[in-house]
């Protein structure tokens, strides 16, 4: 059965669908309808919805609420996810499976309400302290939003670690048809879990390590979870990228736009394909050096000063020439803008002789 | 029962393996500290009560961060002063669970000022022992929220001032104001007669939560002579003698007799009512509707639609693209959102497509529905060569400037009073697109806008006003642009 | 519920007196040396033995006579451990 629902509302669905039964949040645009479906929902399925006195306090009775094994999430936008950050490392450090969900918007500060990318580091590099990592997942539509939200509920528990949807406020406040799967039955016990009774007690959750010889023991176990997910959780979609010679590269809204570039493009005749990736960390980096065998340059798109850029760089590493548009302050990219500039680059690369000079390699506005 | 032999108690691990270092069997603490007493006093009530397999403990950040060292329970070591916050998230969790929130000044008064006060305000059924000794002890003796006047610490080397610091805090009596708390009081680790009066309260603090009743807290007052820098007998003396005379001890607020037991009800759901309840408040559709032929310039419409906050802007184009998913269509719907919704000018993006949808922001624009002036004025140069535009005639008093384009002039609010309501303008629209562009059955609209709206007795109005709309048009088909102007300008 | 008899530490001026059917036990490898007990025991049968623990500390013993088992010094000491209190003259 479809539904047609906004992305802040689906993610509660796919939640509760996860077995999600317990939200906590804070109201924040543009993420507060996660809160708003969150509390009308998670009654009603005899789950617990409670908006905690600061952002602080949400991500905290997460922290306690995974620590009894339940499937629990809260969700932000930027700030409030700056307001986090405590709370996730130490969740990382705990190893506790927490499914938070980003709908960023424009920073940095107060900013505005309107969409941006600009939280990728503070939520892929890991805004908070320590060498952690959280899995990050990137709808691009609603019903991904739903789908990636029980995703996100299995990788938080098989990898005991922190989940985060990022997303900007387009995806959130957009609406779609949506299938709604069907409710996962198979929750896989936790036997680490502090779960009040006589089986459980004997658990610790736990993010501190006195001795720095167990506490790099500690880090080096997170670290080969880290490897492990890069080797099993990597996810994309790839859109014409068999004889592309020009990779667009973009997540969320963006790669919707670059959809629409690609689709304009080709139809011009220019060769480009649209690489999108699905998870953040772990990042498709094998994948783009291998497009890097046929095409002959990458074209990143993104509503901010350029921060998956880095990865895709580093991915590549000096391969073939990476070129950067980004947006912003909430001013989302028209097909057209990017069309033109893909238009530009197309034309330096039939013309090599003068490709190297004539472009810098980052373009925040036209 | 009188116990014959007082003895380590059984909520103790009988040998501390958490512990680094070969010696497992005392505890980390300093010579003389209070934490040992306290935890012994917990440990013992927790035997008492006989809640060892079901008690939770959470240490904060703190001296007592190892707790989890000595209690044989289970144990959550949480972010500093987070503890209740954390218990919630347990408490909320594990109802059957008893949760205790074991946090010092720094913890509790300091960083946790905010996460306290609301655990305490909601009247969350776990107890809080707040450990009050007026320093930071683990860090070095720096000043604490509680730190007395004149006190000095690391970090007040000339001693605490009213003027730069502020007067310590009292935790009780802060939150007795509040109405949700059951049991406050306020205790001292300190002579025999004291140390008793701590473990009554202790008790009852973990009392009150097996029994349900509700949110206590027990502040104690307790020695740390390493941070003080004196021995441990004189330290007890300075808890006695000038630690209890700046904060008073006794029963600060105590209404467990009234309290009423909470019942918590955890009712288990199959996953088809799981499903139910997601599907059954939103209108889904299994049936889907024919595709009309659709006029390849209608085809694969984007369409934006503008006009005033409360003319049902993002309403209109919900209708759009839940009756295009009806009929099998790929659709979009995107607002804008934020401060502008409420009063000022309100847009939104639709897309139609028969294939999948890249971009859901509309610039390049195949359909404007312009409601008000200042929408035609501002949107009219984005649409395209031969694309269409909506104008609503009552309120825009121009023609449409552009002559490559198709432009329907619907006196819509004008259409829409005639039915009996003005609010329904743009169910008016919505017939105009409908029989101007034939893009999906009229049945499907209808079925789609009497699914949505919420309000039934709105139903009637609002299937006259689309009829109105569609008839409009139908009715003025054979005409020119320019006749329509004629007709609403004359 | 073990209630400790406060009224006889407290109230009897001269409790050695009165024959006590009670001990008390310290592990004195425990024993940190805070005192605190010593200081709290009415009939003042504890005393700081002149030998060292592991820990460098002079651990507390029991005089060998005149425990009322009036147990303050059980809930004085911020050790685990150390105090045991035989109110009865059981043995462990």
């Amino acid at each position: 059965m479809k539904l047609f629902l906004k992305g802040n509302e689906a993610v509660i669905s796919g939640a509760i669908l996860a077995g999600c039964k317990a939200y906590y949040g804070y109201p924040i645009t543009p993420a507060s309808e996660i809160a708003e479906t969150a509390a009308k929902y998670f009654p009603l399925v005899g789950g617990t919805f409670l908006q905690a006195e600061s952002e602080i306090g949400a991500i905290n009775m997460c922290y306690g609420a995974a620590s009894t094994g339940q499937r629990v999430m809260t969700a932000s936008s930027g700030p409030g996810l700056s307001l986090k950050q405590e709370g996730i490392s130490y969740a990382a450090g705990s190893e506790l499976p927490i499914v938070i969900v980003d709908i960023m918007r424009g920073g940095p500060g107060l900013g505005n309400i309107a969409p941006e990318q600009s939280d990728y580091n503070q939520m892929v590099k890991g805004g908070g302290h320590g060498n952690y990592k959280l899995i990050v997942l990137a709808p691009n539509c609603v019903q991904e939003m739903c789908d990636l939200a029980i995703l996100a509920f299995e990788l938080a528990d098989k990898y005991r670690n922190p989940v985060a949807i990022l997303t900007d406020g387009f995806i959130g406040q957009m609406m779609e048809p949506v299938e709604l799967p069907k409710p996962v039955e198979n929750i896989p016990a936790k036997n680490w879990k502090v779960g009040g009774d006589a089986e459980t007690k004997k658990n610790l959750i736990s993010s501190i390590y006195l001795d720095f010889d167990e506490l790099e023991e500690h880090n080096i176990k997170l670290q080969t979870k880290y490897m492990k997910v890069e080797e099993s959780e990597v996810r994309f979609e790839e859109i014409h990228t068999e004889d592309a010679e020009i990779i667009l590269i973009g997540y969320g809204i963006v790669a919707r736009i670059l959809q629409s570039v690609i689709e304009e493009a080709r139809a011009e005749g220019i060769k480009a394909g649209l690489l999108r990736p699905i998870s953040l960390f772990p990042f498709p980096k094998k994948k783009i050096n291998q497009l890097a065998n046929k095409a002959k340059l990458f074209f990143v798109c993104e509503m901010s000063n350029g921060q998956m850029v880095d990865d895709v760089r580093l991915a590549l590493n000096g391969k073939k020439p990476v070129k950067f548009y980004g947006r912003m302050g909430g001013v989302v990219p028209t097909t057209q803008e990017i069309l033109n500039k893909l238009r530009v680059l197309d034309a330096s690369l039939q013309n090599e002789d003068s490709f190297a000079d004539q472009l810098t390699d980052s373009y925040l506005k036209i | 029962m009188a116990k014959d032999i007082l003895e380590k108690p059984e909520s103790f691990y009988k040998v501390f393996e958490r512990k680094s270092g070969s010696n497992k069997l005392t505890s980390h603490y300093c010579p003389g500290c209070g934490h040992g007493v306290i935890h012994k006093l917990i440990a013992e009530a927790m035997d008492e009560f006989g809640i060892g397999n079901r008690s939770v403990f959470i240490s904060p950040v703190g001296c007592s961060v190892f707790a989890y060292y000595y209690f044989d329970c289970g144990n959550i070591q949480a972010p500093h002063g987070r503890a209740p916050a954390v218990a919630t998230g347990v408490k909320r969790a594990l109802p059957d669970s008893i949760v205790v929130s074991y946090q010092g000044d720094g913890d509790l008064a300091g960083i946790g000022g905010n996460e306290i006060l609301h655990a305490a305000n909601r009247g969350e059924n776990i107890t809080v022992f707040f450990v009050n000794n007026a320093i930071y002890g683990m860090t070095g003796s720096q000043m604490a929220p509680t730190t007395l006047i004149g006190q000095k610490t690391t970090t007040t080397p000339y001693g605490r001032s009213v003027k730069n610091e502020g007067y310590p805090i009292k935790v009780c009596e802060l939150l007795s104001s509040l109405e949700a708390p059951v049991y406050l009081e306020r205790v001292a680790i300190t002579d025999a007669k004291n140390v008793m009066k701590a473990r009554k309260a202790i008790r009852k603090g973990l009392q009150n939560q097996v029994e349900g009743k509700g949110f206590s807290l027990i502040e104690i007052l307790s020695p740390c002579p390493t941070g003080w820098g004196v021995k441990p007998v004189e330290a007890k003396k300075w808890v006695e003698e000038v630690l209890a005379k700046n904060f008073q001890l006794g029963v600060i607020k105590d209404k467990t007799a009234e309290a009423v037991p909470e019942v918590i009800e955890q009712k288990k759901f199959t996953s088809e009512e799981i499903s139910k309840i997601l599907g059954a408040s939103k209108n889904g559709s299994d049936f889907l509707y024919d595709k009309p032929d659709v006029k390849t310039n209608y085809q694969n419409p984007r369409i934006k639609i503008s006009g005033f906050g409360g003319q049902g802007i993002l309403f209109l184009g919900q209708l759009l693209s839940q009756s295009a998913m009806r009929s099998g269509y790929h659709t979009t719907w995107l607002p804008s959102y934020g401060p502008e919704m409420r009063g000022g000018t309100a847009n939104c993006h639709v897309i139609i497509s028969n294939n999948r949808i890249g971009s859901p922001l509309v610039t390049e624009t195949d359909v404007l529905f312009a409601m008000n002036l200042p929408s035609l004025d501002k949107f009219e140069n984005d649409v395209r060569k031969d694309g269409l535009i909506l104008v609503n005639s009552s309120l825009i008093n121009r023609n449409v400037k552009r002559n490559d384009v198709e432009v329907l002039y619907v006196p819509a609010t004008e259409l829409a009073d005639e039915v009996g309501n003005t609010k329904a303008t743009n169910l008016v629209m919505l017939g105009a697109y409908a029989a101007k562009s034939k893009i999906f059955s009229h049945d499907c609209v209808l079925f789609t806008a009497n699914e949505t709206v919420k309000r039934k007795e709105f139903l009637k109005v609002n299937e006259e006003a689309f009829r109105k709309g569609m008839e409009y048009v139908l009715n003025n088909k054979q005409k020119e642009n320019k006749e329509y102007d004629s007709v609403i300008f004359n | 519920m073990s209630e400790l008899n406060l009224e006889m530490v407290n109230e009897d001026p001269n409790p050695v007196k009165k024959k006590h059917n009670a001990r008390v036990e310290i592990d004195g490898e425990l024993c940190k040396e805070c005192l605190l007990c010593i200081e709290v025991c009415a009939p003042d049968v504890l005393k700081v033995s002149e030998s060292l623990n592991k820990m460098g500390y002079h651990p507390v013993e029991y005089i060998g006579d005149g425990c009322t088992g009036c147990g303050v010094c059980f809930y004085v000491c911020p050790e685990p451990g150390v105090i045991r209190v035989f109110k009865k003259n059981k043995v462990a």
